[in-house]
């Protein structure tokens, strides 16, 4: 499977993306802000420091809001990673989650850690799981995680293969099961080791999460049943109305629906802890954003410092959050982050 | 020109409108209080107890199809999804109460012959 920007899709262009999302007469996401007081919506303090690191993956997953794939080249260079450094040296954010692609696959991807865990940071890496697997050069990758003290997030959007497979391509359910496996081994995910493996549920379709700590119960039954795994955490996230997931929307013609799923289950609690409120987000050339899903949309943050070349912590942290309708993926239902649901 | 406009509006018409499924809440336009006696009782019921949400769900679900209520099938197809219902579960739900309804039938078999037995010689 290519990404949609390898196939010249419509829909690699976040222009397209964005006007697409303002049909179907749903209510401005800001509209709704208002209304609760919290537009413009501003940030409370920036705590996770979120670099994507690339575009690069060994997946080409259905839903993917990123259109990453191993199609994709744009990867981070070792001045920019440099210049996050620097940033994180002399401000007090005490996270720095990794997400691609496959991070892994960045060549600057280790040493990066490394000296992030020289500053003492709190790592996380958003582990795909099959790039464990993909190269014996990846094999050591649970034992690097484990020494530089990583926290690791893989998703795992079902416990049967064929629901994992449909979403994320054939064979990565029983790949996923070998890398967790593999990560057991190595103390993640295991009780009293301190080593945290958390996993995430999205939907398989155009549905919403049910709740997550039904869900987290029956995953941590049947994985311990089926195949002896255990795991710390499950967060439960809502598939974003963008890129691959917004042309699937759109090809089986639940866009419509799904839209109006998301509005009529908007919830105040989640619309006021969503994540862009303690996180910036920084694509693999510097730019910042507000959120990984704005990065995809191509929608920069409104400041001046809108590139880690200009950063003024200050600043950003004044500024006006960008929404648009996609944000109200994260506020339906019990709201959904890239730390599960929020409210 | 009239006649026409009504017989293609006529053959648009269904008795089953997916959007009618968020408009349950304005039963209580006709009859407030026992709507909301209804729906209290309604969420009781479906409130994890004895039985899990998702055991619940999987019931709706089967029942959905006894009564072949299509706003039923709908909400309770998408809500065993979203608790992680496999689509194998699903359909043994199905299942169990199609042979339930089967052997319903099949059992009234013994009244006929009851029946048949006692007229005939």
């Amino acid at each position: 499977m290519k990404s949609l920007r390898a196939e010249g899709h419509a829909l690699s262009d976040s222009a397209v993306q964005l006007e697409q999302l303002h049909q179907g007469g749903i209510e401005s996401f800001a509209d709704k802000l208002s209304t609760l007081g919290l537009f413009p919506l501003k940030p409370t303090r920036i705590d996770v420091f979120q670099v994507n690191v690339g575009k690069m993956c060994n997946q080409t997953c259905a839903h993917c809001h990123v259109d990453a794939g191993p199609d994709r080249k744009e990867i981070m260079s070792r001045a920019t990673f440099q210049q996050c450094l620097e940033i994180l040296a002399i401000h007090d954010i005490p996270t720095v989650d990794l997400t691609g692609g496959a991070p892994e696959m960045n060549p600057e991807f280790r040493w990066f850690v490394e000296e992030l865990a020289k500053l003492k940071k709190h790592i996380i890496v958003r582990c795909n799981l099959t790039i464990i697997n993909a190269n014996a050069k990846y094999h050591d990758l649970p034992s690097f995680f484990a020494q530089n003290g990583v926290e690791v997030i893989s998703s795992l959007p079902h416990f049967t293969a064929m629901r994992t497979d449909r979403q994320r391509g054939e064979g990565v359910f029983e790949r996923s099961i070998d890398a967790l496996k593999r990560l057991n081994a190595e103390g993640y995910g295991i009780e009293g080791t301190g080593r945290m493996l958390h996993l995430v549920y999205n939907p398989t379709g155009a549905i919403l999460p049910g709740s997550q700590t039904e869900l987290e119960n029956l995953y941590r039954a049947e994985l311990m049943r089926q195949h002896g795994i255990s795991f710390n955490h499950l967060y439960v996230i809502t598939n974003m109305p963008i890129s691959r997931f917004l042309n699937f929307l759109l090809m089986t013609g639940n866009y419509a629906r799904y839209m109006n799923q998301l509005f009529d289950a908007f919830n105040p609690g989640a619309a006021s802890n969503v994540m862009c409120r303690n996180t910036l987000s920084i694509g693999w050339d510097g730019s910042i954003y507000d959120c990984d899903f704005n990065q995809m949309l191509d929608l920069k943050v409104a400041s001046k410092s809108n590139h880690i070349s200009s950063f003024n912590l200050e600043e950003l942290s004044g500024r006006n959050i960008c929404v648009d309708q996609h944000c109200y993926g994260c506020t339906a239902g019990s709201g959904s982050s890239c730390g599960g649901q929020t409210a | 020109m009239l006649s026409l406009i009504e017989s293609k509006a006529t053959k648009l018409e269904t008795y089953y409108k997916p959007e009618d499924l968020k408009k349950f809440g304005n039963i209580g336009e006709f009859d407030k209080p026992l709507a909301d006696k209804f729906f209290e009782w309604y969420g009781e019921v479906f409130k994890e107890g004895a039985l899990t949400a998702r055991e619940k769900s999987l019931i709706a679900l089967a029942v959905a199809h006894t009564v072949q209520c299509p706003y039923c099938i709908d909400a309770y197809s998408n809500d065993t999804l979203q608790k992680g219902c496999t689509e194998e579960q699903m359909m043994e739900a199905i299942h169990v109460a199609a042979a339930i309804r089967g052997g319903s039938s099949l059992v009234h078999g013994v009244q006929m012959m009851n029946h048949t037995k006692k007229v005939m010689m």
